[in-house]
């Protein structure tokens, strides 16, 4: 009998599994043993870092768009449409528009986030975002002409994508101000929801004085409650009013309704064992990268490793064999200081991060790895 | 024990920090004026945590409940 292998989500965690897999089960599937589909609602895969540059006119949207079909291996068959409903008992999927459900053996979510703004009234109208393709074409064209005024920046909620984006966006637009002459003319202020200017404190100790050190002013224990666009204010639940002329904010983030609705987790992210990224709620159903409730952050470098773990659990079951590998909170990320600077942070559940020095050559190392990254969604690298 | 009424439980439980705070902030968030919110977290950090934000956001924290390996926090939304 064929084992179905079904995942939902074709972007980072997704389709590094699907190649993986592609890879580890070639003979299975050559075969015909296994069967791999993964599906995605849309047939361009998206590389979402590249939206940070967006806003400074560093890149274009398109360098973060490629063909699914050109990335992920032929033995995979590929579905572009959007699940709309998983039945974990008799391990179906629902699909858009009517079509037949599907069963499976094994499924993965790999659903990502999504962005939820209506959460805070005046959001959509008053605030700026680099979290989506059209949020960072939108701040593109208003921050390009943006030359005086106070621009704040907002991190409303956690968790969100990529914790550490917000600190890169101040970094470097403190520093593009500058080089352009403008700084004196402009007031940043960083806010963020609890009381240190990161989640992770040592990340949050290091930045800290940077922030001090390039006046970038900051509020903690700030939660955005209520924006309203005509006056530009932007009000706390801790009741502090800011004045804004350029508000960017890194909007609430949630999961995709079908987790909740399928039992899975609240706010469509999936509880699952941190190390073996198994479903609590479900057998035969692993959950990976920004959707997986694990704790570590939304990163592409974590779903990426999740991937690997998860393609070696499930060769290991396919085969009959002891799944033996697991994940251990491995999270990698480049923090940009400003327009050629970056830091760079390693840790896991076991050991803290410890930024290391801004230099130039972190910051190339970033770009380099943006350019690598087609090499890391088609498994080879 | 207390027997504080509460509207709600949050139970951030296992979550690592900031998880239980930012818990408890959806949740202050989405509740009416008045409401009870009792916090479930084994998390250290929100013995100091907590407090400070119930302090600041002017949300008066009614009472802390201490249980073998967890806390319970009392939070009246202001
Ligand atoms: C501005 C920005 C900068 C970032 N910078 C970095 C960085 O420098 N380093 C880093 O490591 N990470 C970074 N990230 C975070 C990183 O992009 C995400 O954490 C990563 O993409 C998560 O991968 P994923 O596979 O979980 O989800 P995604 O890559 O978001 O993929 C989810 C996919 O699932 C699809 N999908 C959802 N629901 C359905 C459905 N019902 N049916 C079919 N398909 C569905 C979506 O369309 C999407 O294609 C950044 C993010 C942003 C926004």
């Amino acid at each position: 009998m064929t084992e179905h292998v079904v995942i939902i989500g074709g972007g980072t965690g997704g389709t590094v599994l699907a190649n993986d897999l592609a890879d580890r089960l070639e003979p299975e599937l050559d075969a015909g043993d296994v069967r791999v589909t993964l599906v995605n609602d849309d047939s361009e895969h998206v590389y979402k870092p590249v939206w940070l540059y967006v806003p400074f006119g560093q890149r274009e949207p398109d360098d973060g768009r490629r063909p699914l079909d050109d990335l992920v291996d032929d033995a995979v068959d590929l579905r572009i449409d959007r699940v709309t409903g998983i039945d974990t008992e008799s391990q179906r999927l629902r699909f858009s528009g009517g079509a037949p459900p599907v069963g499976y053996d094994y499924l993965v979510l790999a659903t990502g986030s999504t962005l939820e703004p209506d959460q805070i009234p005046g959001l959509a109208e008053g605030g700026y975002n680099f979290y989506s393709e059209s949020g960072a074409t939108d701040l593109r064209d208003e921050f390009l002409e943006f030359t005086e005024g106070e621009l704040v920046l907002s991190v409303i909620g956690t968790p969100h994508m990529c914790p550490a984006a917000p600190l890169e966006f101040v970094f470097m637009a403190d520093d593009w101000l500058r080089e352009r002459g403008l700084r004196e003319a402009v007031d940043i202020t960083y806010t963020y929801p609890i009381q240190r200017v990161h989640g992770n404190p040592h990340i949050a100790e290091w930045a800290r004085p940077l922030m001090e050190e390039r006046d970038i002013q900051v509020e903690t224990f700030f939660n955005a409650e209520s924006i309203d666009p005509e006056a530009e204010t932007i009000t706390s639940m801790e009741g502090t009013e800011l004045d804004y002329d350029l508000l960017v904010t890194i909007p609430p983030h949630g999961g995709v309704d079908l987790i909740e609705e399928a039992g899975l987790g609240d706010d469509g992210w999936v509880d699952v064992d941190k190390h073996t990224l198994e479903a609590e709620a479900a057998e035969n159903v692993y959950a990976l990268g920004d959707t997986a409730d694990t704790g570590v952050p939304n990163a592409g470098s974590v779903a990426h490793y999740q991937a690997g773990v998860v393609g070696q659990r499930l060769a290991s079951e396919i085969r009959g064999r002891p799944a033996t590998a697991t994940y251990d909170g491995k999270t990698l990320c480049f923090i940009e200081t400003g327009m050629d600077a970056a830091s760079f942070v390693e840790f896991d559940y076991e050991n803290p991060p410890s930024p290391a020095p801004p230099s130039e050559k972190l910051h190339w190392s970033k770009l380099a790895y943006n350019e690598s990254y087609w090499l890391t969604a088609r498994g080879l690298l | 024990m207390t027997d504080i009424d509460h509207d709600e439980t949050v139970d951030a439980r296992g979550a690592a920090c900031p998880g239980p705070l930012m818990d408890l902030i959806g949740t202050v968030r989405s509740s009416e004026s008045g409401d009870v919110i009792r916090l479930l977290s084994d998390n250290e950090q929100s013995l100091t945590d907590v407090p400070e934000w119930a302090e600041k956001a002017g949300n008066e924290l009614l009472a802390v409940e201490e249980f073998d390996d967890y806390n319970a926090f009392y939070v009246e939304k202001a």
